[in-house]
């Protein structure tokens, strides 16, 4: 195996400005940011000045120039921005931070994302519709494209839909995985008040009596739509070992997308994949770990069917016992074999296109998250998938193999 | 009642801006459905591409293809995201595989029942449907299972 070098870098501090229902930050994206941003320096110990570098996915309110300017960083070194739709681009920012690093860019990179919806750009929400003389055109063959929209396929509900059900009804998934992995989520979020439904469990009669969104999702199998952003520090690790937290580090990362996952009007080839088939064996080569050794998985999940893929596909179990693995008890910490989403993920304490799950990866491994596995040493976390390109990083504690 | 299965009240589909689909979109205005296939390769491709991923070859061919195949995946949607919509819903979205053309994909409505049993593999039938709005004529193709 070849030399690992992510031993070099450390995830030293993490960061995020508070969530909020959507619509209702008192304060704009930029804002957001900075305060994330200011939350993980202070969590790690260091001034916003000393960062060098900044790395994104997915958008433009996190424009880097404007970032190093508004704080005064005195040289900009590393700007990174990774492609990938939604939040399946989370793991490749950490991955392009720490190779900046590695490669003596820089030396102390924030990754950063923010989340603010309002009526025009809900992400569940198509504000379209005919207005004044014209009417309302689209084009292309990407989300809301002349393949989707005119037929009424214009959210992210119906678009993954026929996805899910297809899982259902080829896999023999029982509606009860749903449930569990809705209702672990919801269990988690009672004991973290940062959590957008903090004080609002989730029993099974309530997850079954939803009302529909798209067969096969209830609403509790969708995420939520919010308002917050995420920050997290990533330094070189000589520098990280004098700072105030203890060290985590990505004992691997990775971005991939697998044949085809791009092509139009849903012609991907397999529809039935996460897209986690190549990278996971990849991810547990060089981290030097399998999944019997994953204490703890932060799984992204804008919709609730990915979670099972997602488990299928690492490894953690089968389709053929998926039924029988993904129970409420089993996804719940600490009791649980595998607990999920230990902070309340996307469905329960915000979505901010994946930053949450990594933020709680690097709690469960400091033993600081408010759901803790008891001597947790090694932390899936997943960028996507649900989306063409997707990622992950497997989190350790420990010495990187 | 509405006679197109939707209320008309979704965008309108244009090609895009170099008119590159413009086969597709003014064959569903017409009454004929009609994607590429790589003269060079023979191999079916949808959504439109500029070059065959399979052999490379530049430009693949518009050809006319028989609405027909089965149900590859389908959702039936009860809330759209979208407050114009609602009072048609449920409605039902089926994702339809073309045997005869190498098993692209393309969704359309599913016409008939909106609480009918719908199976994955359900043959099913292409039936067009034509939209004027304001000027703007175009078509849309919708599927019917057979089964």
């Amino acid at each position: 195996m070849r030399n690992n070098r992510l031993a070099e870098v450390t995830l030293a501090g993490i960061g995020h400005s508070g969530y909020f229902p959507r619509g209702k930050s008192p304060d704009p994206d930029f804002r957001l940011i900075l305060k994330a941003l200011f939350a993980a320096c202070e969590d790690a110990g260091i001034s916003p000045k000393q960062l060098d570098g900044l790395s994104s996915y997915c958008g433009p309110p996190t424009d880097p120039r404007r970032v190093a300017a508004a704080i005064g960083m005195k040289e900009l070194k590393f700007a990174g921005l990774q492609w990938a739709s939604g939040g399946g681009g989370t793991s490749a920012a950490f991955a392009n931070a720490a190779a900046a690093i590695i490669a003596g860019y820089c030396d102390c990179v924030a990754v950063i994302r923010s989340v603010k919806m309002d009526e025009g750009t809900r992400y569940g929400q198509f504000g379209g519709g005919y207005g004044g003389g014209g009417v309302e055109t689209v084009s292309g063959y990407g989300f809301r494209g002349v393949d989707k929209a005119p037929y009424g396929v214009l959210s992210s509900a119906s678009t993954l839909a026929f996805q899910a059900q297809m899982l259902v009804e080829n896999k023999g998934i029982d509606p009860a995985v749903f449930s569990a992995v809705s209702r672990a989520s919801y269990y988690h979020a009672q004991n973290n008040p940062d959590a957008l439904m903090y004080g609002r469990p989730l029993d099974a009669a309530t997850y079954d009596d939803a009302r529909k969104i798209a067969e096969p999702y209830r609403l509790y199998d969708c995420c939520l739509e919010n308002d917050g952003a995420c920050a997290v520090i990533l330094t070189r690790s000589d520098i990280a070992k004098d700072l105030k937290q203890k060290p985590v580090h990505m004992l691997s990362v990775g971005e991939t997308m697998e044949f085809r996952a791009d092509a139009g009007a849903f012609n991907w080839p397999d529809f039935c994949s996460a897209g986690f088939r190549a990278l996971a064996p990849r991810l547990y080569e060089q981290a030097g770990v399998g999944p019997q050794d994953v204490d703890v998985v932060q799984i992204y999940e804008n919709f609730i069917h990915g979670v099972a893929m997602t488990f299928a596909e690492f490894g953690l179990c089968t389709y053929e016992d998926m039924n029988e693995v993904l129970t409420f008890e089993n996804l719940i910490a600490p009791s649980g074999k595998l607990p999920l989403n230990t902070s309340g993920g996307n469905l329960a304490e915000a979505y901010v296109l994946g930053m949450g799950h990594v933020l709680e990866g690097v709690r469960q491994l400091r033993g600081t998250s408010k759901n803790q596995v008891l001597g947790a040493e090694v932390c899936l976390v997943t960028a996507g998938p649900l989306t063409p390109m997707t990622g992950a990083m497997i989190l350790g504690t420990g010495d990187v193999r | 009642m509405s006679d197109t299965y939707l209320p008309q009240v979704l965008p309108v589909p244009v090609p895009m801006d170099d008119g590159f689909d413009k086969p597709y979109l003014d064959g569903l205005t017409e009454g004929r459905l009609v994607i590429q296939r790589c003269a060079s390769c023979g191999t079916w491709i949808w959504g439109p591409e500029h070059v065959c991923y399979h052999c490379l070859a530049w430009d693949p061919e518009w050809l006319e293809v028989e609405p027909r195949g089965r149900i590859y995946a389908w959702t039936r949607i009860h809330s759209p995201g979208f407050v114009a919509l609602r009072p048609a819903t449920p409605f039902i979205c089926a994702l339809v595989e073309l045997p005869q053309a190498g098993g692209v994909r393309m969704i359309g409505n599913l016409l008939g029942d909106r609480s009918q049993k719908v199976t994955i593999g359900d043959e099913v039938v292409g039936e067009f449907e034509r939209h004027e709005i304001k000027g703007h004529l175009y078509g849309l193709m919708h599927w019917r299972r057979t089964g």
